[in-house]
């Protein structure tokens, strides 16, 4: 299937990506293509601890169902993958399964790794082996029972696990296939980006439909509907921006999303972040129209957003502007702004809250901030003042309550 | 290249002057404006503007705010500065709204987040009349300045400088600050929940103190008098009584 993939996409024009890729993996060094492509599916972020040795593994990661702790994937032979063959290394990457065939948990995202081709694989091998190497044991998971019988996966699998090479389509340009690839595979954007079922599992109709990402209480939107953030009618120069630096035109990154910036997209090189903008463009689709009216009363809503405009002159237009017009990209634009506006208030709640740092990136070293304000406004006026910026200057969200903004005060910030 | 027009005026004559000075003040006045429109739509190009996320519980030149728990920044040394926003990045000293907003900040930039506010120096604050006896004091003041031998408790003084105004780069001065906030971080040294790096001697110091001592100590510090000089002294002014991993020599 990797041939297939490899022939179809060297059949396309000379120009394209695809081909500079395949460039890379005749000419160059696989090992430094393992890198980039590690960088690309974002290991780091998993299987790298805070302050710890790089790939040594030991990062907790909260579950529903308990914390699992990640492998060491360093080349040490006794506790890192130093034994394994490409065979074993690829079987884990495409199937989700252990040299010997045990079922490994789906928080290693192996049902989107599973697209990724076995030249590639190969490279993220190669470069693993290459880094040093770590003796540090792993650390058991701590999951409540029945989650610790690793046999449930066997359901979790029959449900929303289809094994298979991405295989581009022939009607699309190289550069599109380019960019399914990388957010279909290694990107593995639909793990965030889909909504989560009560099972942990993200299935393929729902594919970038957006979601609550449980544990964390950050709202992941659809990459599908332009009330979202469907970038359907995003220039590409302001796509590339956002994925490339953190900040654009449009709006930034934050969150879980501020930490896919910082250690994967800013890594990726202009052709590729370009074939992800192509793409992510083209997936957009027709939205339904806005609900048409709050689930708040409306004295209490045009209460909520009177008292909305004061707190906002007073907080937030010295940045955002009177007009909700920012100064883009370091202070991005508040109207006309689909995170803003969509119908879960998630995320504009927390940044009221929270504030926060756009990534530090090779595009913008020296972002901007924006302060937290939990310690400075009461529940009314965090709702009051994110009503406001939700259906001020033609924004067209709805109001949120008072109940909401509290119940994410408590939200786990790390 | 621009103004040459303007220096060479003889040049020109008559209406021909009057056009290429007109034409020049306007294309000059258009530059202007557009860079003038340029910044406008920019947030400003300085430090200040960006740790505008800190100043609401640091104050605006680091001087601290009426919260008793959020500390001064201003005039520390940059190196210990630095080494406490590696420390809230990595989770290693932890409060979650810092921790929160450094996560994805790369070094070099938490370094110039650190040189600005050491290179702030607005007036220590007033000390706080204390709410603890005479005789606590004392006992704050003599462990402060000649520290408790038979417990192995050294002067607080031999490592945060006779002036108690730290030393470069790594050790912090220890006036300005109030009293609940020392406390706090001596308790979280006691409770492993602030560690510095190894060796870290502030653990062996605050392992030896009992609470009394914490309260006394605490309550003395936040009553001393801004001195003449607050700056910290160069590096190498005086040697450690043991080793501290902030502070290489
Ligand atoms: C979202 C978090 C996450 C990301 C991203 C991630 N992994 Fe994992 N990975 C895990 C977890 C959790 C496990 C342990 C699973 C288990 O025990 O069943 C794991 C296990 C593994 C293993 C099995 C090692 C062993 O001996 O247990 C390998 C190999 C591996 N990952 C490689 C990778 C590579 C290569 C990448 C990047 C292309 C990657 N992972 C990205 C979470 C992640
Ligand atoms: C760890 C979870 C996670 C992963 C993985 C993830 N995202 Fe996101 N993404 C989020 C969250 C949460 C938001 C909402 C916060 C924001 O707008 O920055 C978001 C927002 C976005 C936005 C909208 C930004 C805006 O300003 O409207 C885009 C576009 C996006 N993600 C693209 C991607 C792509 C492409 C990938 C894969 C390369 C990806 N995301 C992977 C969590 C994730
Ligand atoms: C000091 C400047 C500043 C102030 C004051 C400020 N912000 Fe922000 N705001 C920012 C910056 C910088 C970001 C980007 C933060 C990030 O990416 O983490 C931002 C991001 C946001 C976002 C997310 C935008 C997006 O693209 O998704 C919202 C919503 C927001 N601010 C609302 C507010 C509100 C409401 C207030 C007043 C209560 C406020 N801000 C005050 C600077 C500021
Ligand atoms: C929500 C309030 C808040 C915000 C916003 C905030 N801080 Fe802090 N900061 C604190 C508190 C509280 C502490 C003490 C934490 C502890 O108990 O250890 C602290 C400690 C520090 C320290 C260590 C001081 C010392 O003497 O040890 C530094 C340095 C610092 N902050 C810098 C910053 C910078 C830079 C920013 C902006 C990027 C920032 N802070 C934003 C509240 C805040
Ligand atoms: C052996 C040297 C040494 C001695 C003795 C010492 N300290 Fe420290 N202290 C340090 C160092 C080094 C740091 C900075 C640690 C770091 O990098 O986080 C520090 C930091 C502190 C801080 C944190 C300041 C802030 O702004 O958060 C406090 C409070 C403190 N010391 C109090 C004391 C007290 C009280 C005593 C006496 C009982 C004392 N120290 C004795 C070396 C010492």
């Amino acid at each position: 299937m990797g041939s297939r993939l490899s022939i179809t996409l060297l059949a396309l024009a000379a120009f394209t990506t695809a081909a500079q890729a395949q460039d890379k993996d005749k000419t160059g060094d696989i090992v430094a293509r393992g890198e980039y492509l590690a960088r690309a599916g974002d290991c780091t972020a998993c299987h790298t601890a805070p302050e710890g040795r790089l790939f040594a593994g030991g990062r907790a990661m909260p579950t529903p169902f308990g914390t699992l702790y990640t492998s060491n994937i360093t080349p040490d032979p006794e506790t890192g993958i130093g034994k394994w063959s490409a065979d074993d290394f690829y079987k884990t990457m495409h199937n989700g399964r252990f040299p010997d065939g045990g079922l490994i948990y789906p928080a290693m995202p192996f049902a989107s790794y599973t697209k990724v081709t076995r030249a590639d694989s190969d490279a993220i091998f190669a470069y693993l082996r290459s880094i040093p190497p770590v003796s540090q044991k792993n650390r058991p998971h701590e999951l409540r029972f029945p989650y610790d019988n690793r046999q449930l996966i066997l359901g979790w699998r029959t449900l929303f696990f289809s094994e298979g090479e991405f295989k581009p389509d022939p009607k699309k340009s190289a550069e599109w296939n380019r960019g399914a690839y990388l957010v279909e595979g290694l990107g593995h954007c639909g793990m965030c980006h889909s909504p989560i079922n009560a099972l942990g599992g993200t299935s393929q109709s729902d594919a970038f439909k957006g979601g609550l990402i449980p544990m964390q209480n950050w709202y992941a939107p659809s990459l599908t509907s332009n009330r979202e953030a469907g970038l359907g009618d995003w220039s590409i120069k302001d796509i590339t921006d956002l994925l490339q630096t953190g900040v654009s035109a449009r709006g930034v990154v934050y969150g879980p999303m501020a930490e896919v910036v910082h250690n994967s997209l800013q890594y990726l090189d202009d052709a590729d972040t370009k074939a992800m903008a192509v793409y992510l463009k083209g997936i957009s689709e027709p939205s339904p129209p806005p609900p048409a009216s709050s689930a708040l009363p409306t004295t209490e809503s045009s209460l909520l957003i009177s008292l909305g405009k004061t707190v906002y002159d007073k907080n937030c237009a010295s940045c955002h502007g009177t007009q909700g017009e920012g100064k883009p990209p370091h202070w991005p634009p508040l109207a006309n702004n689909q995170s803003i506006e969509m119908q879960s208030a998630v995320n504009p709640i927390r940044m009221v809250l929270n504030g926060g740092y756009p990534p530090g990136t090779k595009g913008n070293p020296m972002p901007y901030g924006m302060p937290p304000f939990a310690g400075l406004l009461s529940d009314n006026e965090v709702a009051a003042v994110v009503s406001y910026i939700r259906t001020a200057w033609g924004n067209r969200g709805t109001p949120v309550s008072a109940r909401e903004a509290n119940e994410l005060r408590s939200a786990p910030l790390n | 290249m621009l103004w040459s027009g303007i220096n060479r005026p003889s040049l020109l004559e008559g209406d021909e002057l009057f056009a290429r000075t007109t034409a020049l003040a306007i294309a000059i006045l258009a530059a202007i404006d557009a860079a003038a429109a340029q910044t406008a739509n920019q947030p400003p190009d300085t430090m200040a503007a960006r740790v505008e996320a800190c100043t609401p519980c640091h104050g605006n030149k680091g001087e601290g705010t009426s919260d008793v728990y959020f500390p001064r920044l201003a005039g520390k040394p940059a190196g210990y500065l630095y080494n406490q926003l590696l420390a809230f990045r990595s989770g290693r000293r932890k409060y979650p709204p810092m921790n929160y907003l450094l996560e994805f900040l790369p070094d070099p930039y938490l370094e110039a987040m650190a040189e600005y506010f050491a290179s702030e120096h607005p007036p220590l604050p007033q000390p706080a009349p204390s709410e603890v006896s005479k005789d606590v004091l004392a006992q704050g003041e003599q462990l402060a300045t000649s520290g408790d031998a038979g417990r192995n408790i050294p002067a607080c003084v031999s490592c945060h400088g006779p002036g108690l105004t730290g030393m470069q780069p790594g050790i912090p001065g220890l006036l300005g600050l109030r009293a609940p906030y020392i406390s706090a971080q001596l308790g979280a040294w006691r409770y492993g929940t602030r560690t510095a790096r190894s060796p870290d001697c502030m653990q062996l110091v605050a392992g030896h103190l009992t609470e009394a001592d914490v309260t006394a100590v605490a309550a003395w510090l936040a009553t001393r008098p801004a001195p003449a000089n607050p700056a910290p002294v160069p590096k190498g002014t005086y040697a450690l009584p043991f080793g501290c991993g902030s502070q290489p020599n």
